[in-house]
């Protein structure tokens, strides 16, 4: 008995042993181990990204055991009484069972739509975060590039996604591809013949998608997301400028326990959100929209969230038609093809075309904030208005609606706004970040305001200021050098006030530490006197 | 990753086999093999078994249970909730929200109590590690680029010395490119002007599709059209009356026929006989447009009869019925074709010939 119970205590190192011995793995391991990350909130969203992939993987996994991607016609018989007896495609009818017949499809169904919603808004919003830092920076243009390939691979996820349920709402789409496909020039009606294997819509089209939508396209996300997170690891998290930070270093915690425990939390948090969403709130309800025909729509049928700018542009494009000889190329061209392409590509030059205007080639492991870079959040914030204005336009029909506005006006605001909104919010965004970083000098000279007024001898009133470092010795603060991080500027924040009690009803903790911002540790805070008044 | 970094001065080398180490110690070696410095490492609570270590614990452990009673209730929602689809307001309608909302629980509870053990009970711990990210030492690079172009010149040698190989590895190669391009080429490309009469430029009302008869128009189910069938102002969208006429088989074919009221009948034909190819192709008071919007292939469904307008919901072009249904708003820049009506001996609309303009969306060579 005694001898058994040693060997089982035994047996992981001989385990561990026998895997060194094999692969050398002992060193690497520590190494993965014992990698530093380090955290802000904002480093979470490209990870919301990554969960709601791997949602979309298990949830589309249980889809293709129900789905039928066949275009042939049936009668349909299933348990949604409305459609009985009407003509469909198999696809349309699979997805019907999906939805009616199998216990717990409709939620699936409903968790893969969702689950694509947010790893779209994900990828956009982890995309500005990139953007108004810097941190696509050398030596990350790479993972720049890789990441506007995702945007564009999740696009055409999503549009042959929704587009295979083949109800009215998605042929309504597949038929605008065709027709998008069909403008441009010279090769249109090839292009289209070819993939929908004749005249639209053909037989194949469903059938072709399916494999691009499971296989192809998802193959190439999954190889270019390692590729995204591999250089992640191997070129280490930027960090915020702060204490003890420098470009050569990363602060943070180590991988193991505590960064992954956090990550596996914040996932679980995740997938009960997309959850929540999925159980609570309709999305896509085929059932609605009848089987795809030709001749009908509904009016305010309007496509997934990230497909709404470029229906807003195709809105918006004016009557355009250019005549080449006997030959023409239509207006739908320059949105719908020109513009996506360049608009999904022509940003992935941007970290060299800064790098070159700026004649920066040093590597950047430090973010920068965004004030700090004022013609950066400019172009930014030209290119955010102008696929707000985009989005906006793509759903004019219901605004106009909902307002009772003209839709000629809503157009023609469109139009007008898409040429002087941006330039407009490149103005304001230039100066609204150099008035913040002019406020951040002046509190690093002056120190914070405290809201006490004082009356001077001669009758003047003066608001006291806090200094934030050493005085001179005329009492006045000597100016402290901007660290590239948050300068604070409310009394608690360099403790002077006792911060906030958490809880709602009564404390739930002990009243913490004044929050501390990295780049400016609190004024120490166990000798701090309280303010009066004044009098004594 | 032996080296000390100056990152770390103060951290020495030490014997691992030395029995009197700690495992924290051992732990602490190989940090800063990894050249990683523990600058922070401290528990959150004062003293062990303080009573707030206690009450986060307390709280850890209710999340996970309130995540398995959760999980229970979903499990418990998925067998034995009615979810089989019924008419009206029934229980069966909460069987989705209810295990969204159970599976929602069970896992924000285990993800909260995770996050709380990483952010609550674990240390509290900032370390520094030193990054690597220059560029490789010059002589690496020399060598590896040295030896790159090395082994392009043992390659190219060969074929530079020996032309034989160059002609045969060129013939050998380049059919066997075509080969694998063939089939992509040969089985996926669709030639869109095939045939005598391309679907391109042909709709279900071509004669050609009804062994050389006029097609008759009918609705969706196959029952053909009397003038009268259509009210004064009103409109039907019609179909070719040939097998699968009203199927997607023919996407391009819907049409809308409109029965118009007098004065907008007497200008609509004022405009259409002005007009070379919609000429004579009204039939009394009616008109026929192609219902398939030559913008992007909607079906431009809202007519709207006061102003005589058809709207395409999908983009908001607007077409004139009166004047040839000519664009006036939006991004389409070529009127719906007019299909030339007739009736046939039986009293029944019929199409006395296809569109003459192209039907659908614009494209590069339509004539
Ligand atoms: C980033 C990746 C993906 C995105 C953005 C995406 C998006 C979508 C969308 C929007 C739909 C329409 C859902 C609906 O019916 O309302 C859909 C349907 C579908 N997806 Fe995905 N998906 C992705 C990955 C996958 C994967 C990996 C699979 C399987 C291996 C898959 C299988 C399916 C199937 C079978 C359907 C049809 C289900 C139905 O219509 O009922 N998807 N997808
Ligand atoms: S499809 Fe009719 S306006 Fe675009």
């Amino acid at each position: 008995m005694k001898r058994r119970k040693a060997d089982l205590q035994q047996a992981p190192v001989t385990f561990a042993k026998g895997v060194d011995e094999r692969f050398q793995a002992s060193t690497p391991l520590r190494a993965l181990l014992n990698k530093v990350f380090p955290d802000h909130w904002s480093f979470l969203l490209g990870e919301i990204a990554l969960f709601s992939f791997i949602i979309l993987l298990l949830t589309g996994v249980f889809l293709t055991l129900f789905f039928d991607p066949s275009m042939t016609e049936t009668a349909y018989q299933g348990a949604y009484p409305a459609l009985r007896g009407t003509e469909m495609s198999q696809a349309y009818a699979s997805s019907l069972h999906l939805s009616f017949e199998v216990r717990g499809g409709l939620f699936m169904r409903q968790m893969h739509h969702w689950a694509a919603l947010l790893f779209m808004a994900a990828i956009v919003v982890h995309m500005l975060r990139i953007f108004f830092t810097g941190a696509y920076r050398k030596p990350r243009e790479a993972n720049w590039v890789i990441g506007m390939a995702l945007f564009l691979l999740g696009f055409l996820a999503g549009f042959t996604g929704y587009s295979l349920p083949d109800d009215g709402l998605s042929g309504t789409g597949l038929r605008i591809a065709s027709a998008i496909m069909l403008s441009i020039p010279v090769v249109g009606t090839w292009v289209s013949a070819s993939i929908f294997g004749g005249e639209f819509p053909g037989h194949l089209i469903i059938g072709r998608f399916y494999i691009a939508h499971v296989l192809l396209i998802p193959g190439g996300l999954l190889a270019l997301i390692t590729v995204h997170l591999g250089l992640v690891f191997k070129q280490k998290h930027t960090q915020w400028p702060g204490p003890m930070r420098t470009n050569t270093n990363v602060v943070g915690e180590r991988m193991f326990p505590r960064y992954a425990l956090k990550q596996g939390g914040f996932f679980m948090a995740v997938f009960g959100t997309v959850a929540l969403l999925a159980g609570l709130f309709q999305i896509n309800p085929i059932w609605l929209f009848g089987p795809y025909r030709a001749s009908e729509v509904s009016s305010a049928s309007q496509p997934d969230w990230y497909v709404m700018f470029l229906d807003g542009l195709v809105r918006l494009m004016p009557n355009w038609q250019i005549y080449i000889g006997d030959y023409s190329i239509p207006p739908l061209f320059w949105p719908a093809v020109v513009g996506l392409g360049f608009f999904t590509t022509a940003p992935m030059a941007w970290p060299w075309l800064e790098a070159r205007k700026t004649g920066d080639k040093r590597v950047h492991n430090l973010l920068e904030r965004p004030r700090d870079n004022p013609e950066r959040v400019g172009i930014g914030s030209m290119a955010v208005t102008f696929f707000l204005i985009g989005t906006i336009s793509g759903g004019n029909d219901v605004i106009a609606d909902k307002f009772h506005i003209s839709l000629n006006a809503m157009t023609w605001g469109g139009r007008i706004g898409l040429i002087v909104l941006p330039a407009l919010a490149y103005f304001i965004a230039v100066r609204v970040c150099l008035g913040l970083q002019q406020h951040d000098r002046e509190v690093l000279a002056h120190g914070v305001e405290t809201g006490i007024i004082r009356r001077l001898p001669n009758g003047q009133f003066v608001e006291i200021h806090q200094p934030l470092g050493p005085v001179d010795e005329h009492g006045h603060p000597v100016p402290i050098e901007y660290g590239g991080w948050v300068v604070p500027k409310k009394m608690n924040r360099v403790g002077a006030l006792a911060p906030a009690v958490k809880g709602f009803f009564y404390p739930v903790e002990k009243p913490s530490e004044a929050p501390v911002s990295p780049g400016m540790p609190p004024v120490s805070g166990d000798t701090r006197e309280e303010i009066t008044s004044g009098r004594k | 990753m032996t080296t000390t970094h100056h990152d770390a001065p103060d951290a020495k080398p030490v014997d691992v086999n030395d029995p009197k180490l700690s495992r924290f110690d051992v732990v602490k070696e190989g940090l800063r093999r990894d050249e990683i410095e523990l600058i922070t490492y401290e528990s959150q609570f004062q003293g062990t078994n303080s009573k707030a270590e206690k009450r986060v614990v307390r709280n850890i452990a209710l999340l996970f249970i309130i995540a398995g009673l959760a999980a229970f209730a979903f499990l418990g929602f998925y067998i034995f909730w009615p979810w089989q689809f019924e008419l009206g307001n029934t229980t069966s309608d909460y069987f989705t929200p209810l295990l969204g909302i159970s599976l929602a629980i069970s896992l924000f509870a285990i993800g909260f109590a995770i996050l709380a053990w990483a952010k609550k009970l674990l240390p509290h711990e900032v370390s520094i590690q030193a990054r690597h990210d220059g560029a490789s030492p010059t002589d690496e690079q020399k060598i590896t680029g040295q030896t790159m172009i090395f082994v392009g010149d043992e390659l190219n040698q060969g074929v530079q010395r020996r032309p034989l190989l160059k002609g045969a590895i060129g013939f050998g190669l380049a059919p066997i490119g075509l080969v694998a391009a063939a089939p992509l080429i040969g089985g996926l490309i669709e030639n869109p002007h095939k045939g005598e009469h391309p679907d391109l430029f042909t709709t279900g009302f071509s004669a050609a599709k009804n062994g050389g008869n006029l097609v008759r128009l009918t609705r969706d189910d196959g029952t053909p059209i009397r003038p009268e069938d259509v009210s004064t102002g009103g409109q039907m969208t019609v179909f070719p009356g040939i097998p699968h006429g009203a199927t997607n088989e023919y996407a391009d074919s819907p049409t809308l026929l409109i029965h118009l009221r007098a004065d907008d009948a007497a200008e609509t034909r004022r405009n259409a006989d002005a007009d070379r190819r919609n000429q004579g192709s009204m039939w009394g008071n009616y008109v026929a447009y192609s219902k398939i919007c030559t913008h992007a292939g909607c079906p431009a469904s809202l007519y709207e009869q006061q102003t005589n307008r058809l709207l395409c919901p999908c983009h908001q072009s607007q077409f004139l019925i009166t004047r040839n249904a000519q664009p006036i708003f939006g991004p389409a820049t070529r009127r719906l074709p007019m299909l030339p009506l007739g009736v046939d001996e039986e009293g029944y609309f019929v199409a006395t010939s296809d569109y003459k303009d192209t039907v659908g969306p614009d494209f590069w060579e339509r004539p």
